[in-house]
């Protein structure tokens, strides 16, 4: 796609979102390793294309769900980094709580219907919030982001197979990072593509290059389309590569699994700078403006891990709050 | 005795029921890299064929662990963490549980399961969880959850031998823990428990990770005077209601430690088997130390909150001695 046929707002709007992504989780692997973030911390750092091409199209009315390595989607649907970092430390004032942690983010109020601890947890999820957009005729979508591994669990099939079933206004964004934890995905997936798989619920199956945050844009802004006009799901497999392990640290625990060149290859399509290029290219954004917004995203990052930093822990009782409604 | 790591007494023991056996095979996520240590060097050692790799789709290793069961080989699956059972429970409870009592005894179910359980420190709520109750209440499985290095070898070995479907628990923060193995062929029997410290006053009886955390609080409260026996039920199905019962009657008061939820709890099971079996030992009333019935928190102080520990153990001690 032609940068120059997208509004220089919009444009500006994706490099924030990659680059918000980008510093996000790579102050969070830092703290990490400085022991200030308990628990496994999964990043998406090379992936930045996906969440932010997706959620361009979509408003506050729709609705996701995500995976365990869900920051990037979270962000990029519009959770604030403060709320988002504290609840990373476990702190009160954390969107969940404290509760929830890294892969359980949930804000309602964004659509943010959650990351998921469950490999393929959230697609089912997405295909019910896409029935319930259509029972109350609201207009909204639902995009359930997972990854390659989880097209493989039994929720990916029976979801495709009602949402096309029943004309779902729903969208499966499937990261391929051609990897599920330790395994390849060539090791652990019948096919090539899975993007094929749509062939069988009969739904369109579209491939785009996931480091191409243009391509990944267009094609979620076609799914959109479709879904709106009550033509059912897309499935849409974006290619991409996962630059950091599966979890943070792992290196501690695990022989190296992927070969050193296939990583250094990856890097040369750093999905940021290839946008970057695109810009420049255009001739109507200027450096100076990107270097602008990378200064921005810096000053909200110290900000927000200052703000968690200085969040009180939860008051332990609140630890019997929220399990029912009516208790 | 070699002291050994509990993960490499997995790891022994999956090798050589292995060598032993050539119907022994292990499936399960990432088991080629080995995610949690357990099976690496298996694949190198035995190859492709018998160490399989699979993808992730817990409700079809499973089932396809049962069906191959019953056509004549003994699967060893492993499902890593606990939590992920539940994608997997109409295989292993409605399945692997039920085809020989429907079969009328024909169908032969030699498989097992191992996983990972428990807190081990901020994982949240989905894989954090105590799943074995669940299958406490499901027959036709057995369950053996080991509370050290020892345990762990020979109940393994014990499980993969045995013809029945038996699910290992392995807590997550044991796997950082040595210990004593004898070396060589050590079974240790599914149905029988062990008297891990002897001590008139109060029974702890304490289901896998809360075995060392009894014993440790049994020392502590040794210096008090109080005279602390501490058994380890090391299978919950079958029990061995026996040995259970003769360690209470010798202290006539009663504190279960179990990491699971309290309600329909392994730890409320067992009371209720020594209230019917055994009221008349019973000096007093029995006390659970179990996790608060809430879903286990990511926030540090408030995983804590809810979880058993040593502290809450004593507390429950010292009330019953009151
Ligand atoms: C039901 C279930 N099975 C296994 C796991 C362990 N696990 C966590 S992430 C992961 C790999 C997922 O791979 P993929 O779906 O490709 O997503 P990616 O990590 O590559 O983003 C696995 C196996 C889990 N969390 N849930």
């Amino acid at each position: 796609m032609d940068a120059s046929a997208v509004p220089k707002e919009k444009l500006l709007s994706l490099y924030r979102t990659m680059v918000t992504n980008r510093r996000f989780e790579e102050t969070l692997s830092n703290l990490f390793f400085q022991g200030q973030i308990p628990g496994f911390v999964h990043v998406s750092i090379g992936e930045e294309a996906v969440p932010a091409g997706v959620c361009a199209v979509l408003t506050d009315k729709d609705y996701i769900t995500t995976t365990h390595r869900g920051h990037g989607h979270v962000l990029a649907k519009g959770a604030q980094l403060k709320p988002m970092m504290a609840e990373l430390l476990g702190k009160r004032t954390g969107y969940c709580k404290g509760k929830g942690g890294s892969m359980h983010i949930v804000s309602y109020s964004l659509g943010i219907f959650g990351a998921n601890g469950i490999v393929g947890g959230g697609l089912p999820i997405a295909t019910g919030a896409a029935l319930a957009s259509s029972l109350r005729g609201n207009d909204a979508v639902a995009v359930a982001f997972f990854g390659d591994g989880a097209s493989n669990e039994g929720t990916f099939h029976e979801s495709l197979n009602l949402a096309s079933l029943w004309k779902l206004p729903v969208i499966y964004v499937c990261q391929n990072n051609g990897y599920g934890e330790f395994t390849a995905t060539a090791d652990s997936t019948s096919v090539k593509d899975i993007a094929v798989r749509a062939q069988g619920y009969d739904m369109p199956g579209v491939i785009v290059d996931g480091n191409d945050v243009l391509a990944v844009y267009e094609a979620a802004k076609t799914a959109v389309e479709r879904a709106k006009r009550g033509q059912g799901p897309t499935l849409i497999e974006a290619k991409t590569y996962r630059w950091e392990g599966h979890v943070v640290g792992e290196q501690a625990f695990v022989p190296d699994y992927r070969p050193p060149e296939e990583i250094a290859a990856a890097k040369q399509r750093c999905p940021i700078q290839l946008f970057a290029k695109q810009l420049a290219d255009t001739g109507f954004v200027e450096p100076a403006e990107l270097e602008r917004i990378a200064g921005e995203v810096e000053r909200a990052l110290e900000e927000a891990v200052a703000f968690a930093q200085a969040s009180p822990f939860p008051e332990v009782e609140s630890a019997l709050e929220d399990v029912f409604a009516n208790p | 005795m070699p002291e050994i790591g509990f993960v490499e007494a997995i790891r022994q023991a999956l090798a050589e029921e292995m060598e032993r056996d050539p119907t022994v095979f292990i499936m399960g996520e990432d088991v080629k890299v080995g995610a949690f240590a357990a099976t690496r060097g298996l694949y190198e050692k035995f190859g492709a064929a018998r160490v399989r790799n699979t993808p992730i789709s817990e409700a079809g290793i499973a089932g396809a662990g049962v069906g191959a069961a019953m056509a004549g080989m003994r699967p060893v699956v492993e499902i890593e963490f606990a939590s992920f059972f539940y994608c997997c429970f109409d295989q292993v409870c409605n399945q692997a549980g039920k085809l020989r009592y429907m079969s009328g005894g024909q169908a032969r179910m030699p498989i097992t399961f191992r996983c990972v359980y428990g807190a081990m420190g901020s994982a949240a709520a989905q894989h954090s969880e105590v799943v074995y109750p669940q299958f406490l209440s499901a027959p036709g499985l057995k369950i053996a959850i080991p509370s050290g290095a020892a345990e762990m070898k020979g109940l393994l070995k014990a499980a993969i031998r045995d013809d029945d479907p038996v699910l290992v628990f392995e807590h997550g923060r044991l796997g950082f823990t040595r210990g004593e193995v004898p070396a060589g062929d050590v079974i240790m029997p599914l149905g029988k428990g062990a008297v891990k410290r002897a001590g008139n006053d109060v029974t702890i009886i304490a289901v896998g990770a809360m075995v060392p955390k009894a014993l440790a609080v049994a020392e502590e409260l040794e210096k008090e005077g109080i005279g602390i026996a501490v058994w380890d039920p090391r299978t919950l199905v079958p029990l061995d209601e026996d040995g259970m019962l003769e360690v209470v009657a010798n202290t006539g008061r009663v504190v279960i430690a179990d990491e699971g939820h309290r309600r329909g709890g392994a730890a409320g099971d067992l009371a209720a088997i020594i209230i019917d079996q055994g009221f008349d030992y019973l000096n007093a009333p029995i006390k659970r130390v179990t996790a608060l019935d809430v879903p286990i928190p990511f926030s540090p102080p408030l995983e804590s909150y809810v979880l058993p520990d040593e502290e809450k153990l004593k507390a429950a001690v010292r009330e019953i001695m009151a």
